[in-house]
């Protein structure tokens, strides 16, 4: 039979884990298991979760790479697909598609510093690069984890933040627009933090995720560190149908994001980066 | 062109392909317009028929000319045929357990002749294949419908005011891949073929070898149609005058109707809509035709990145114009002038590009 992409594949839920009061974590299995034992993904790349009856929201694969164990997806409860997917308990089933589109640089970071850079409420993606680098130690340089937030109570994942710190070769740069009380970090943008960041720019990739504007300041502060354009990385978010390239939702200019992206090197985006309308 | 087939040999063709199991469309009159249609006689073509189109404008006039085929194109392309506008995509059943059972709904249609298929819509035909199935993911829906038809091509005669393919190197004469090509002259038509199911065809049918005065007719008569009035510039720098004033200009002009996607040839928007069934358990997964004009096209949580009507005529000329050639190596405007003539507020394309540089 053809191949067809546009056709979920029935998952269970094996596990769910609430990391905050709006985010969850699903960690699914493909209840055919040949297909389980053929699907294989990229770090940043993202699936397709289908609710039954509900619809279809793109969502980052968490879980490791080489872990063919199970497919994990942290979601934040925002809308109409997400408040129902909430909903569910370990022992439902969903419908998944994927593998798609182009995941973080993780071979071409190999031997090098990696920062990793995150704006607004936390990042899924970015957080299983974290894990993916630490579970790699010896393949990679400096590890530097920068994350802004608005309000301190944002910051989900706090103690990891602080295991994360404790690892080697790694630095942890946590920074809130508004401070409250036993805040024992920065205070102000992210891209004020890149100042305190050790690395060396002539060997070091960034990877940034997070509004488009904070994304454009980081980008920019990066380069005055010396950063080349092709060692920054973005992860970009459009509005997603069909997840192949078909649909035309996704378009940034003359690039799908579902297929081309959602993660792209500085270069191929900067034309349009922080252009109203685009 | 070397082959000769009389006025009054025409229904050959149509029980030729009609015998071959073929489901025969062709152009006729609908409310006005030319439209595509299941054709079962020539008496349904639109014979002496022509058009008047002017930006918001679109006229037919009857003339006492003999021919068939003196129109250009009305609002319809042959898109519909492969690239449908509501389409089931696949239907789900949760059985008590919970479980989900997914079925494709490929569609299984019936093998379909389009006659009179023009150039600018074979090249944007050309277009949507590249898109659909020759792209990283290919689409089985689409395909099943485009390996269904058999595409018989006429050559333009007549160009619309609106008309504007020989600036995009499309036509007015057919030169993407056909089945049959037709070019009509008072006494009939000139035929090649253009591969083997086209071939068998037309070896069905009473043709006499084309005299070179039939030949040099038919030239001269696609000649007519170069005369054009309007042009585009092969690549407008769009993406380097994101600022123009002009836009808002066209933006204040713009309804934000959408009429201009939904006739273009190329356009490829959709969105997958979710219908559940009463009954609980079954759930039908659609796509339907959506544009760049819909405020809902770009919405993502907590943002609309395109929200008025400049927003969206700017994104819809940026990829049509300049973005398609980065996902295609060309444009994505074959010049059939279609959404000149159906935008009710008369916004040309080929102006408002002179205007933005
Ligand atoms: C490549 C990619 C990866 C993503 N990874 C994650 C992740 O790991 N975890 C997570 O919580 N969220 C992720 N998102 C965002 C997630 O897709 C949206 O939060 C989700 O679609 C919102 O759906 P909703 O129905 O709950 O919200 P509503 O606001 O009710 O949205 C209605 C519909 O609009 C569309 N839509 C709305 N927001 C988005 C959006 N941001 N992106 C794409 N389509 C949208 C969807 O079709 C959605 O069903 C990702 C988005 C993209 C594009
Ligand atoms: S942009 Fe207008 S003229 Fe060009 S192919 Fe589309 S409808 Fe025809
Ligand atoms: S983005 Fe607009 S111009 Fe481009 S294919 Fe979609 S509807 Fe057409
Ligand atoms: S989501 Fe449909 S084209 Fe990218």
């Amino acid at each position: 039979m053809k191949s067809n992409d546009y056709l979920p594949h029935e998952v269970q839920i094996v596990a769910r884990v609430q990391e905050a009061p709006d985010i969850f974590t699903l960690r699914l299995r493909f209840t055919d298991l040949a297909h389980h034992a053929r699907y294989h993904f990229d770090a940043g790349q993202f699936n397709m979760l289908y609710l039954h009856g509900v619809g279809e929201v793109a969502i980052s694969i968490a879980s490791d790479p080489k872990d063919t164990h199970l497919i994990d997806h942290t979601v934040r409860v925002v809308g109409r697909v997400t408040k129902a997917l909430a909903q569910l308990q370990t022992g439902d089933y969903l419908g998944l598609r994927g593998p798609f589109g182009r995941g973080w640089p993780m071979a071409a970071a190999q031997g090098r510093d990696v920062l990793l850079i995150t704006g607004g409420l936390g990042c899924a993606p970015v957080v299983s690069v974290v894990h993916y680098v630490l579970r790699r130690r010896a393949h990679y340089a400096r590890l530097i984890i920068m994350q802004g937030v608005k309000h301190t109570h944002d910051l989900i994942w706090r103690r990891q933040y602080d295991t994360w710190a404790a690892a080697p070769n790694t630095q942890v740069l946590l920074t809130a627009d508004q401070t409250g009380q036993g805040w024992p970090f920065n205070t102000g943008l992210v891209t004020q933090l890149i100042g305190q960041a050790q690395f060396d720019p002539a060997n070091a990739v960034a990877m940034l995720c997070g509004p488009e504007g904070m994304m454009r300041a980081t980008a920019h502060a990066l380069q005055e560190r010396g950063l080349p354009d092709h060692d920054i990385w973005l992860s970009m978010e459009r509005n997603m149908h069909c997840a192949v390239g078909h649909c035309g939702h996704c378009q940034f200019g003359g690039s799908f994001i579902c297929k081309d992206g959602p993660v792209y090197p500085l270069p191929e985006i900067s034309h349009l980066l922080g252009v109203k309308g685009f | 062109m070397n082959h000769f087939l009389a006025r009054e040999d025409f229904p050959h063709l149509l029980r030729a392909l009609t015998q071959a199991g073929y489901d025969c469309v062709g152009p006729q009159i609908r409310q006005g317009a030319i439209v595509f249609d299941h054709l079962h006689s020539v008496t349904q073509l639109p014979q002496g028929w022509q058009d008047e189109q002017q930006p918001a404008h679109y006229r037919l006039e009857q003339t006492d000319s003999p021919y068939w085929f003196d129109w250009s194109n009305g609002a319809s392309a042959i898109k519909p045929y492969t690239f449908a506008p509501q389409e089931n995509l696949w239907t789900v059943q949760r059985d008590q357990s919970g479980r989900l059972r997914f079925q494709a709904t490929l569609p299984k249609p019936q093998k379909t002749a389009i006659i009179g298929v023009r150039a600018c819509d074979l090249a944007a035909l050309a277009l949507q294949d590249q898109h659909f199935l020759h792209g990283k993911h290919v689409d089985p829906y689409y395909q099943a419908r485009r390996e269904s038809l058999l595409l018989i091509g006429v050559n333009c005669t007549h160009a619309a005011a609106t008309c504007f393919c020989v600036s995009t190197g499309d036509g007015p004469e057919i030169r993407q891949p056909y089945d049959l090509l037709l070019s009509e002259i008072a006494a009939g038509f000139l035929l090649s073929s253009g591969s083997t199911a086209g071939a068998t065809l037309a070896a069905q049918l009473p043709l006499t070898p084309a005299s070179n005065a039939q030949q040099h007719t038919a030239q001269q008569r696609m000649h007519a149609a170069t005369q054009q009035q309007r042009h585009l510039p092969a690549k407008p720098p769009l993406f380097a005058h994101l600022d123009h004033p002009h836009w808002q200009t066209v933006g204040a002009r713009c309804l934000a109707c959408g009429n201009c996607t939904s006739v273009c040839p190329t356009c490829f928007c959709h969105q997958a809509v979710e219908i559940p069934d009463l009954d609980g358990d079954t759930s039908r997964h659609e796509r339907r035709w959506d544009s760049c004009f819909q405020p809902g096209h770009s919405y993502i949580h907590g943002w609309q990145i395109r929200s008025n009507a400049t927003d969206y005529y700017r994104q819809w000329l940026t990829h049509k114009l300049a973005g398609w050639h980065e996902q295609f190596g060309r444009s994505g405007c074959t010049g059939c002038g279609r959404c000149i003539s159906w935008c009710p507020a008369g916004i040309d394309l080929t102006a408002e590009v002179e205007q933005l540089g």
